[in-house]
């Protein structure tokens, strides 16, 4: 058996058609939409603010908190319970590590940057859509950030490496699967997402890597462009 | 905002005028996306003004509650997601989040405008059950006319998806639409003093002294009321507030009608 053409009919290394937006949330301090063919997310950031509860303080630097969320109509199957679950407290614990080496909060002590990301609609990779838009909304709120952070699940089904999963690719059941998500830090060229469940030898594994460097200048592009548009329309006004 | 501002802007609304130079009874404009997540099985995204929801209906074939084993289940459900504003917070739902839900919720159900013996499927074992979720995302006050309406145009979109083996199949939605056949529209009006307003931006809303929720049908009737805050309201206000509301939901009534074939 042999993984010849996508489900959806993508080229191997096609990503899903995506979108950016920048600036869609007015009262947070910063805020970005992103999707990915079926999977769409909102992040908002509120902060630097006073950090509750205290404990979570630090006087050395800001602290950065993630909270991913999906809404309650949001996945494949049946209704999600709202309120964080294991999952969700999973993914919102390694989408604030994936962003954390990107941004720089000595600048504010004892505060708390609180990043919000809310998905009305998945298919596949929705922690990877929330780092892209969460990377967008920390821009947007004027975080110090040495770099924005992109993200994309690769992997394998069957004998193939495959860019940018969808739900029915991962459920793939004719063959092994393996789904990685992996963010990176686009100029040091360093990875600070790294997840995977299924099967993969290491040279596949390495194979995918470098697809997903490659994939993820794709994504760059498309956030890069969205927060000019922002400043564009900052120019606008003024 | 400190005291000399909120001193300013209530000496403005108590005067009857609004803080962005709209009329008293003036909403601003209503946008609504259907169909805008494609994992539920009827979605709206609704915009008034700044203020922005979504909303998504999810079906699941459940047993009936004993003491109405020949009826569907309908919930209701807002999420005062904190994307939406830096007062919301992660957690529990707040006492405020609890009364939004339970508003839009008693406006829906009261008005019978789901049939929900309709949805029974085998009495006494198999049901269908409704789920309607509305998220918010941006807060710039009235969420609750946004989530009610946003309700409303969700259930508009919502399909039956198809049953394999006894299970809904997500994957596949049929022709069949769930049947709305009333539309309770709700309004709520805010006092400020002798002043009455609709729509209210944040920073109006939250000087008001009372408000009330008014959900009415088609017929001109009442479904559901809720007064709400700590301010309190004489007959002949109250008289004056259903009277606005009614007026308003012809005007939203049709906007929600707009776009459906």
């Amino acid at each position: 058996m042999s993984y010849d053409k996508r489900v959806d009919g993508r080229g191997f290394d096609e990503l899903r058609k995506m979108e950016a937006k920048v600036g869609v949330i007015p009262r947070a301090d910063g805020s970005a939409y992103f999707s990915m063919g079926g999977t769409s997310a909102y992040a908002a950031v509120y902060g630097p603010r006073q950090t509750y509860p205290k404990f979570l303080q630090d006087p050395s630097k800001g602290v950065l908190r993630c909270h991913y969320a999906m809404m309650p109509f949001s996945g494949a199957g049946d209704r999600v319970r709202p309120g964080p679950n294991r999952r969700a407290k999973e993914i919102s614990l390694v989408t604030t590590n994936a962003l954390l080496p990107a941004i720089d909060l000595h600048e504010f002590p004892n505060a708390i940057v609180d990043v919000f990301i809310s998905l009305p609609e998945t298919d596949a990779g929705s922690r990877c859509a929330g780092i892209c838009a969460a990377s967008l909304a920390l821009a947007d709120a004027g975080i110090p950030m040495t770099e924005l952070v992109g993200a994309v699940a690769v992997g394998r089904v069957d004998d193939k490496v495959v860019v940018d999963l969808c739900y029915d690719e991962e459920a793939y059941e004719e063959g092994e699967v393996a789904d990685i998500p992996v963010a990176m830090l686009y100029n040091k060229g360093e990875i600070s997402l790294l997840q995977m469940d299924g099967k993969i030898s290491k040279d596949m594994l390495l194979e995918a890597l470098e697809r997903a460097k490659k994939a993820l200048t794709f994504i760059h592009d498309v956030q890069v462009k969205a927060l000019k548009e922002r400043f564009k329309q900052v120019e606008n006004i003024e | 905002m400190n005291d000399t501002g909120k001193a300013y802007f209530l000496k403005i609304l108590n005067a009857g005028f609004r803080l962005d130079d709209r009329k008293s009874d003036e909403f601003r404009k209503l946008k609504i996306i259907r169909g805008c997540s494609k994992t539920a099985e009827g979605s709206a995204e609704l915009f008034l003004g700044e203020t922005h929801v979504i909303a998504g209906v999810k079906f699941s074939i459940e047993v009936p509650f004993p003491d109405t084993p020949d009826e569907g289940v309908l919930m209701v459900n807002v999420e005062q997601s904190p994307v939406a504003s830096p007062e919301f917070e992660e957690g529990p739902p707040t006492i405020e989040a609890i009364e939004l839900s339970r508003v839009v919720d008693r406006g829906l159900r009261e008005s019978k405008a789901i049939d929900l013996k309709g949805l029974c499927i085998t009495p006494g074992e198999k049901v269908w059950s409704v789920s309607v979720d509305i998220v918010t995302l941006n807060d710039d006050g009235n969420l609750l006319d946004a989530c009610g309406l946003a309700a409303l145009a969700a259930l508009q979109d919502a399909r039956f998806p198809k049953v394999v083996d006894g299970k809904p199949d997500y994957h596949e939605l049929t022709e069949e639409k769930l049947v709305l056949s009333e539309l309770p529209i709700p309004v709520t009006v805010y006092k400020y003093g002798e002043s009455l307003i609709i729509d209210p931006l944040h920073e109006e809303e939250v000087l008001a002294d009372a408000r009330l929720t008014v959900t009415t049908l088609s017929s001109g009737e009442i479904c559901a009321l809720q007064k709400g805050f700590d301010g309190t309201l004489s007959i002949d206000s109250i008289d004056k507030m259903i009277e606005l509301s009614l007026k308003k939901s012809k005007e939203l009534r049709s906007e929600l009608k707009k776009e459906l074939n």
